[in-house]
């Protein structure tokens, strides 16, 4: 891909990785020159993640090289000649909260005074000054991180790879806890890092992002390189094509496939996911007339450190999908999680059918019928050595049970693997344990978890994070699904735009209060960041919420 | 429901074929069953080394002896495996294993022989032991999940307060004539078998059952899992805690129990002043019952019992002295921890 005769600063040849039965890599070339965008994309479970290990030096390749600029990489384990080349900045943040900024950047690798072996504070501190200023950030060496921001966080990890000289860095779906204008503020520190020759690896489910930052951009399918091109020469339909293959539908193997060698792409005959979430859900509790209103909120308050809600009410009613959604801390996760019972308020009453929801207990939220998909689906989303029949089956054991309490793995299986096909859930067998799945089907077991309790309210926060396209689309209409087959309503809090195209109303929040509301979809995107910012929307005229408030 | 849900679970399957399941099952039960079977390597060879070292080793009445003395202390191991299963630790089992009988003890012996003078029945001793037990699991249960407080200071804490009860009680002294009933569980036998043996091994599989499959056992290990994640799906967290540290500390009283019936007297210096807290964790983690909670099961837990106490009856039968004795004791432990850890490997799946 380098246009120049030198040899390009980061070039993987035919690397190869499997895991058991799974090639999780097959022969992959790739490389990247100095002050290059590469944009890296393709589903979960495409091998990206591997890669990225095996970039990092993390993890030893079965088969092919690494090289940078022309010479064999060092060994791998080997972190510190590593990160001269490559650093990574993690999808997870790997910061030690209680350490101060310039700690975080000379992890590992304190800089010494005179003697060798005790740390030089004064160097380490002037150091990262130095390069904080070099680059135009601005956060102090001494403060904690556990003080900063998520943004602040991933400048320090991008500040730490600048520290150690490293010529390439990785970035691994950087934008995902990001609000918009961070994402804009870091497309800027991307081109300034390309603009001084350091290379940059881009890994992301956000196509637009590529578009608008890669100058190339390669695609992952099944642990194969299926494309590599200028970004400019493709539309985003070539990126869905070439990520999903040749079959359009979004349908993945079905639960219990293996992930075979042999057999690449997409099975033909699984039924179509729609029609297995009919099967999955026809006997749910729907007693209730459409259109009755089953979440009453009214009055909310609460000084979560998440986002402070101020007097916050709202309704969602039988086969309704609301969507709410606001900047990164104007509360809609903490209302979420206050409804859910995962957090309690300080003020204010949740209502269920009419019935009052005690505050702050998730279990009884749950008996009331209010299902859960919790936002850090690693944090709350399932028990990673469990497996998957019995993290989907965990809200609903008390029914499996017989009198005594005894719970039969294989009622347990049976139980979950409706669930499991109707969202095309991929796993080796309802014993695997969810801690090995790939995170678009970590997320589906959360989501298969809440369907399970048949909830009449369901609530999700950003339920597609971290999720590919197809993966994206299933889960949403899933969800959509439920609230019109069984008359659940649906709180979808959420702050990606795109979710909200399931959602018959969007309420936006500004800093803790129902700042205005979209009552009729199509929803423009246009006008919903307008009004995210706090900006009065001409279009919807007269704001209701805002003259209550008055 | 379940019925109607069934079919569509062989549906499922299907697509990949029978095979595709027989081996991804055959898979998960290789690792299982190594996993499990981790310290089977250790225990062969420690046999072989005590058939060498002594003909007495392989006889029934050793092993009678062996399962006898090893007994006590296993009820405890179960006690502790589910409280670090939950992903909580508690000291304070070694002291509720002294304490709980001295209680009774004292409420049944006549004041001749240091009782208090309420000269109980022993069943209603039994039961007494039974409250004790409870009432301390109750409260480290309710100071470490609804206090919140740290789960070692607070059992470090309740350990020392609860071995000066037991010495404080009776000014000191040592219970003997101890009624037959009392002492049944840790004296008696039926043939060549202890009953203390035998309980044991009906509570070891019992909670084996239990854990694996009752909706409360599952919960343990959900809990101590991911809290966040069961507490999100709905589950009692803090009831499962709190209820685990009871049955854990009612646990440790039994055990208490037949330790009092095998030496048949309650002395000052039952469980604190022995130190067993150090077996009880060793048996445990040996067994690969997780210090971080969550993983873990009976059939590993029994096995590093067996281990510790096969280890002891050698040493005793080839006469080591006692100057010696802890020092390779402790070293067999480290050994047996590092062999198992090899042989059963430990996935890295929760820490990706």
């Amino acid at each position: 891909m380098t246009s120049t005769g030198r040899p390009a600063l980061v070039e993987v040849t035919g690397v190869e990785k499997r895991f058991g039965t799974t090639r999780a890599l097959r022969g992959v070339d790739l490389s990247i020159g100095a002050g290059q965008c590469l944009g890296l994309v393709g589903r979960n479970g495409a091998g990206k993640s591997t890669l990225v290990s095996i970039l990092s030096g993390l993890s030893e390749p079965d088969a092919g090289t690494v090289r940078f600029d022309g010479a064999p990489a060092p060994r791998v384990g080997d972190i510190q000649r590593w990160r001269e080349w490559i650093a990574t900045v993690f999808q997870h943040s790997m910061i030690v909260p209680h350490l101060s900024v310039a700690e975080n950047v000379f992890l590992g690798a304190s800089p010494h005074g005179a003697t060798p072996g005790l740390v030089s504070w004064a160097a380490m501190r002037r150091r990262t000054r130095d390069i904080m200023r070099e680059w135009g950030f601005d956060i102090a060496p001494q403060t904690p991180c556990r003080e900063l921001s998520v943004e602040q966080l991933q400048v320090v990890e991008i500040v730490r790879a600048l520290a150690r000289g490293a010529r390439c860095v990785l970035l691994d779906e950087p934008t995902a806890a990001l609000e918009r204008q961070a994402v804009v503020r870091l497309f800027d520190r991307v081109r300034q890092l390309t603009e001084a020759g350091v290379a940059v690896l881009y890994i992301s489910h956000h196509l637009e992002e590529v578009f608008e930052i890669c100058q190339d951009v390669a695609v992952l399918r099944d642990g194969e390189l299926v494309l590599a091109a200028p970004t400019a020469s493709l539309g985003k339909d070539d990126l869905v094509a070439a990520m999903v293959g040749e079959v359009r539908t979004p349908a993945p193997p079905t639960s219990v496939a293996i992930t075979e060698a042999g057999t690449p792409g997409t099975p033909h005959d699984t039924p179509s996911p729609g029609e297995s979430a009919t099967a999955a859900s026809v006997s749910t509790s729907a007693n209730t007339p459409p259109g009755d209103v089953v979440l009453a909120v009214d009055g909310l308050t609460s000084d979560s450190a998440r986002g402070r809600l101020s007097g916050v009410s709202l309704r969602v009613r039988a086969g309704e999908v609301v969507g709410v959604t606001g900047l990164l801390s104007a509360g809609v996760a903490t209302l979420a999680r206050v409804v859910a019972g995962a957090e309690a308020s300080t003020g204010g009453v949740v209502t269920l059918r009419g019935r009052r929801v005690p505050p702050g207990r998730r279990a009884a939220a749950q008996r009331a019928g209010i299902g859960y998909i919790p936002e850090d689906r690693r944090a709350e989303g399932f028990v990673a050595q469990l497996g998957v029949a019995e993290n989907i089956t965990m809200t609903i054991t008390r029914q499996l049970a017989d009198r005594l309490g005894v719970l039969r793995p294989r009622a347990r299986a049976a139980a979950a693997a409706p669930l499991a096909s109707a969202l095309s859930l991929v796993s080796s067998g309802p014993g695997q344990p969810v801690g090995e799945l790939s995170g678009g089907n970590q997320q589906k077991v959360t989501v298969a978890r809440t369907l399970a309790h048949h909830p009449s309210l369901i609530v999700a926060i950003t339920p597609t994070r971290g999720v590919d396209v197809a993966s994206k689309e299933l889960l949403l209409r899933s969800l959509a699904d439920v609230a019109e087959e069984s008359g659940a309503g649906v709180l979808l809090c959420t702050d990606e735009l795109s979710d909200l195209v399931i959602c018959d109303r969007v309420v936006v929040f500004v800093r803790g209060e129902v700042f205005t509301e979209f009552s009729r979809p199509p929803f423009d995107r246009d006008e919903l960041i307008r009004a995210t910012e706090g900006l009065t929307n001409p279009a919807e005229g007269a704001n209701p919420a805002e003259e209550a408030a008055q | 429901m379940i019925s109607n849900q069934a079919p569509a679970a062989t549906a499922t399957a299907a697509p990949d074929g029978p095979a595709g399941a027989v081996v991804s099952r055959l898979r998960g039960m290789n690792v299982n069953v190594l996993r499990e079977a981790a310290l089977l390597p250790v225990l062969i060879l420690l046999i072989i080394v005590g058939t060498v070292v002594s003909p007495a080793f392989l006889t029934v009445s050793n092993f009678a002896g062996i399962g006898q003395q090893s007994s006590a202390l296993g009820v405890v191991v179960v006690g502790e495996s589910l409280i670090l299963l939950i992903g909580g630790m508690d000291l304070s089992l070694e002291s509720t294993f002294g304490l709980a009988p001295m209680v009774a003890a004292w409420l049944i012996v006549p004041v001749a022989a240091y009782g208090n003078g309420a000269d109980l029945s022993p069943y209603l001793g039994i039961v007494v032991l039974l409250a004790v037990g409870a009432a301390v699991g109750l409260v480290n249960g309710l100071l470490i999940v609804k206090g919140r407080l740290n789960g070692f200071i607070v059992t470090l804490g309740m350990t020392i307060v609860l071995a000066g009860l037991q010495n404080g009680i009776v000014k000191a002294q040592s219970l003997f004539n101890l009624p037959t009933a009392f002492g049944y569980l840790g004296a008696a036998s039926i043939g060549q078998l202890p009953v203390s043996l035998i309980v044991a091994a009906v509570i070891f599989i019992l909670t084996g059952l239990f854990l694996r499959y009752h909706a409360a056992g599952r919960a343990i290990y959900a809990v101590g899992g991911n809290p966040a994640a069961a507490r999100a799906a709905g589950i009692k967290v803090e009831r499962v805690k709190i209820g685990v540290y009871v049955v854990g500390s009612v646990l440790a009283a039994i055990g208490g129990l037949m330790e009092a019936g095998r030496v048949s007297a309650v002395t000052g210096q039952q469980g604190y002043g022995e130190g067993i807290i150090f077996s009880v964790f060793a048996a445990a983690v040996i067994g690969g019952v997780s210090l971080k909670g969550g993983r873990g099961n009976m059939v590993g837990a029994a096995s590093g019992v067996i281990l510790l106490g096969i280890v002891s009856d050698i040493l005793d039968l080839a006469q080591v002295s006692n100057y010696w004795i802890e020092a390779i004791d402790g070293a067999v432990i480290l050994f047996a921890l590092f062999l198992a850890r090899i042989v059963g490997g430990e996935s890295t799946a929760e820490e990706r």
